[in-house]
């Protein structure tokens, strides 16, 4: 009985505990996410909401006869969104009109083709001209079709023996503007597929470097015979989770295999900015490298780091990752500090078990969860858009209305540090250095402290240097007519002595 | 020779101290010759390591309270003083003992002492140069840490030097004997704790089989 009654307590403690975890509602009354950033101690510091949930899609909503099946991926242009319902083999149109979505067609065959049909198509892109290009997985060809879905031509397996031998499983891709094709294949890790317009393999690009320490090195030479290396697994560069192509034609890729060692080092970089030749050149600011959660939780069941299933660029290169491991969103400035992160696990509004894809709409995010197949759009609140604002004006070059802004966003979160320092780098710019250095000092930011500080003395020694300059003189005769005192104390001391002794 | 901690003929006690607080200059510039005669020509006291001691802990907390931002951003809202400086002070005593029992076996001459007096004394560079360090760390900017750096440097690495240089002219150790020493002075000290561990964590044990002894009597009666 005892035991019973105590079952019953802990059953009843976690239900008070998991709904309290789960009831969040704003004094509005509206649905509110746990909205978090990291402070300079990696504190988790709980924000306002940057993003709340607008709508959710659910099949019924689109009135499809047959309910999306596994969607794989989610593409996003003007005010069409594309659904790859994989599990179905179509991919469906729908698009936005003010809170509606309609559906507008159903693709699952482009005329012309051979097959005609899809199997399993994974992604898409749309480019300017309304040409759809689609990743028909499992018929193993990437296929171009104009806005009439006629059959424009296909990208197919390359024949070029760095290929290696297997299935041609084309997962993901995006296009650039000239529309060369970039792609990711399922197997395939020696990075991104390139295709040039005309359909002919330009070979691969942003593969990772083997790399191998010393120790390895070592090990390798000396302690192992060569039965054993041919056993043990190959140094395996890792696969891109997910690519995303910006307005300038960067090329951002996502990374979801690593050891959680390296992602400490910053070793792992989950989230790459790639540039033509491969090489990344995500710019990487912030206190933390961008990395998602810094607290894994091991005792939870959503435990280990984040791991990002896809991201999407906004403007001014805001970048929003999508967390497959907690189903969370984080937002990251182009300088790589960590704008806000928030979502959960779960099967209510604004949480994703199946976390799969994510896009943009302006600024709204639009969010694909493959489990529970719904489209999750969530809608920036009045300081998400201050935030955007703000950063906006400042890279515009609009310094004074930037620092308004981020005074707007500290009346709403006084924890928020990038607004400390941007009112602090306008008021540099502002030539107000003393005032700046507060700014920068209580956004810890050490650097831009530095900077300012630096002016703040030169302008104080040169107002002050005709003080300094007499003070230095003074002290120097000072020492000067102290020592020829103590000499001639000295020299009259001598004399007496002398003088006794005679 | 003077006798240790007495003042010698004409001398008052507090011009002795302040003669033995002098005298550390001597020391940190001239340690081979100064930690000799600091022991065996008693030109040490033990007072004077005493202060030296507490300014070497004051350093310490100045240094994390007080140095701008830029350099040296503690977290003040987790840190206690007092953690802070037992945590300083129980390893340097540790130290002290763990040489003194070794050397005792090894033909060291010094007395424990003399350990203690040495060790303070080569303390002295740490707070000559941090405590200023402290002041300048306001007037630089974070371009210019590289100053900063090599400062803080030569605060930790010098009285390293005279610690070694300590323990050779306190024990009348060679150089070698006295580089593998150290090595044995920090191996001695790490048993010493061990022993401690062990120590608490059985007193532990045993208070804990009294504790339950006496429930289960007062258990049983009911």
């Amino acid at each position: 009985m005892k035991s019973f009654t105590r079952v019953m307590t802990m059953i009843l403690a976690i239900v008070t505990l998991v709904s309290s975890i789960q009831a969040f509602a704003s004094e509005d009354g509206n649905f509110t996410n746990y909205t978090y950033n990291y402070d300079y101690w990696q504190d988790e510091i709980e924000m306002p909401d940057a993003y709340r949930v607008e709508q959710v899609v659910y099949s019924g909503t689109l009135g499809l006869e047959t309910p999306m099946n596994k969607p794989q991926s989610l593409y996003i242009r003007g005010n069409r969104v594309y659904v790859a319902d994989t599990g179905n083999n179509r991919v469906l149109e729908i698009e936005r009109q003010g809170n509606q979505f309609k559906l507008l067609q159903i693709i699952d065959k482009i005329k012309g083709a051979q097959p005609e049909t899809l199997s399993s198509p994974s992604d898409m892109f749309v480019d300017e001209a309304g040409n759809i290009y689609i990743a028909d997985t499992n018929n193993q060809r990437i296929i171009k079709a104009d806005k009439d879905l006629n059959f424009v031509m296909s990208f197919v397996k390359p024949t070029d023996p760095t290929f290696g031998e297997g299935d041609f499983l084309p997962a993901r891709m995006v296009v650039d503007v000239s529309g060369r094709v970039y792609a990711l294949a399922t197997n395939i890790n020696k990075g991104l597929i390139k295709y040039e317009a005309d359909g002919i393999f330009a070979g691969f690009i942003g593969a990772n470097p083997v790399t191998y320490t010393m120790f390895e090195y070592i090990w390798k030479t000396f302690f192992t015979s060569k039965a054993q290396r041919a056993q043990q697994a190959a140094f395996v560069p890792t696969e891109y989770s997910n690519i995303a192509i910006d307005e300038e034609g960067f090329i951002y890729a996502t990374n979801a295999v690593f050891s959680e060692y390296d992602l400490l080092w910053d070793n792992a970089k989950p989230i790459r900015r790639l540039n033509s030749i491969g090489n990344d050149i995500l710019v990487k600011n912030g206190w933390l490298p961008p990395i998602g959660d810094i607290y894994w939780e091991e005792q939870s069941i959503e435990h280990g780091p984040s791991k990002f299933k896809d991201i999407t660029v906004l403007e001014n290169d805001i970048y929003v990752a999508f967390d497959r491991t907690r189903g969370r969103l984080f937002g990251y400035d182009s300088q790589g500090i960590l704008l806000w992160a928030f979502g959960n696990k779960g099967n209510t509004e604004g949480t994703f078990n199946g976390a799969v894809s994510i896009e943009h709409m302006g600024n709204d995010l639009y969010c694909l969860d493959e489990l529970g197949c719904t489209i999750t759009v969530f809608r920036p609140t009045d300081y998400g858009n201050l935030i955007f604002e703000a950063s906006d004006q400042y890279l515009k070059g609009d310094y004074d209305a930037s620092a308004d802004t981020w005074r707007e966003v500290l009346k709403l979160n006084a924890n928020y540090n990038l607004a400390f320092i941007g009112i602090g780098r306008a008021l540099m710019r502002q030539e107000n250095f003393e005032e700046a250095m507060k700014y920068f000092r209580m956004a810890y930011d050490q650097e831009n402290y530095g900077r300012a500080y630096r002016y703040f003395r030169k302008e104080r020694i040169e107002e002050n240097i005709g003080w300094i300059v007499a003070i230095a003189v003074v002290l120097i005769a000072v020492i000067l007519i102290l020592r020829v005192i103590r000499k001639m104390k000295w020299e009259v001391q001598e004399y007496e002595s002398k003088r006794k002794a005679r | 020779m003077r006798a240790s901690g007495k003042p010698a003929k004409g001398e008052t006690r507090f011009q002795r101290y302040i003669a033995s607080v002098k005298y550390a200059k001597h020391v940190i510039f001239h340690p081979f010759d100064g930690f000799w005669d600091l022991v065996h020509e008693k030109r040490g006291s033990i007072g004077a390591a005493h202060t030296f001691l507490a300014l070497f802990l004051l350093a310490y907390v100045l240094r994390l309270m007080y140095t701008n931002f830029q350099f040296m951003t503690a977290p003040l809202q987790y840190i206690n003083i007092y953690e802070q400086c037992a945590s300083l002070l129980l390893p340097f005593l540790i130290i002290c003992i763990s040489n003194w029992a070794l050397s005792t076996l090894f033909d060291g001459k010094g007395y424990f002492k003399d350990i203690y007096m040495a060790l303070c004394y080569a303390l002295v560079p740490y707070f000559l140069i941090q405590l200023p360090l402290v002041a300048i760390s306001h007037f630089i900017s974070f371009d210019e840490v590289a100053y900063y750096n090599v400062l803080a440097g030569i605060s930790v690495i010098w009285p390293v030097f005279l610690v070694f240089v300590a323990l050779m002219q306190v024990h009348d150790y060679t150089p070698g004997k006295a580089f593998i020493f150290l090595f044995v002075t920090i191996f001695g000290a790490l048993v010493i704790l061990f022993l401690i561990l062990v120590f608490f964590s059985l007193l532990s044990d045993a208070a804990a089989y009294f504790v339950s002894l006496y429930r289960e009597i007062v258990f049983r009666l009911h």
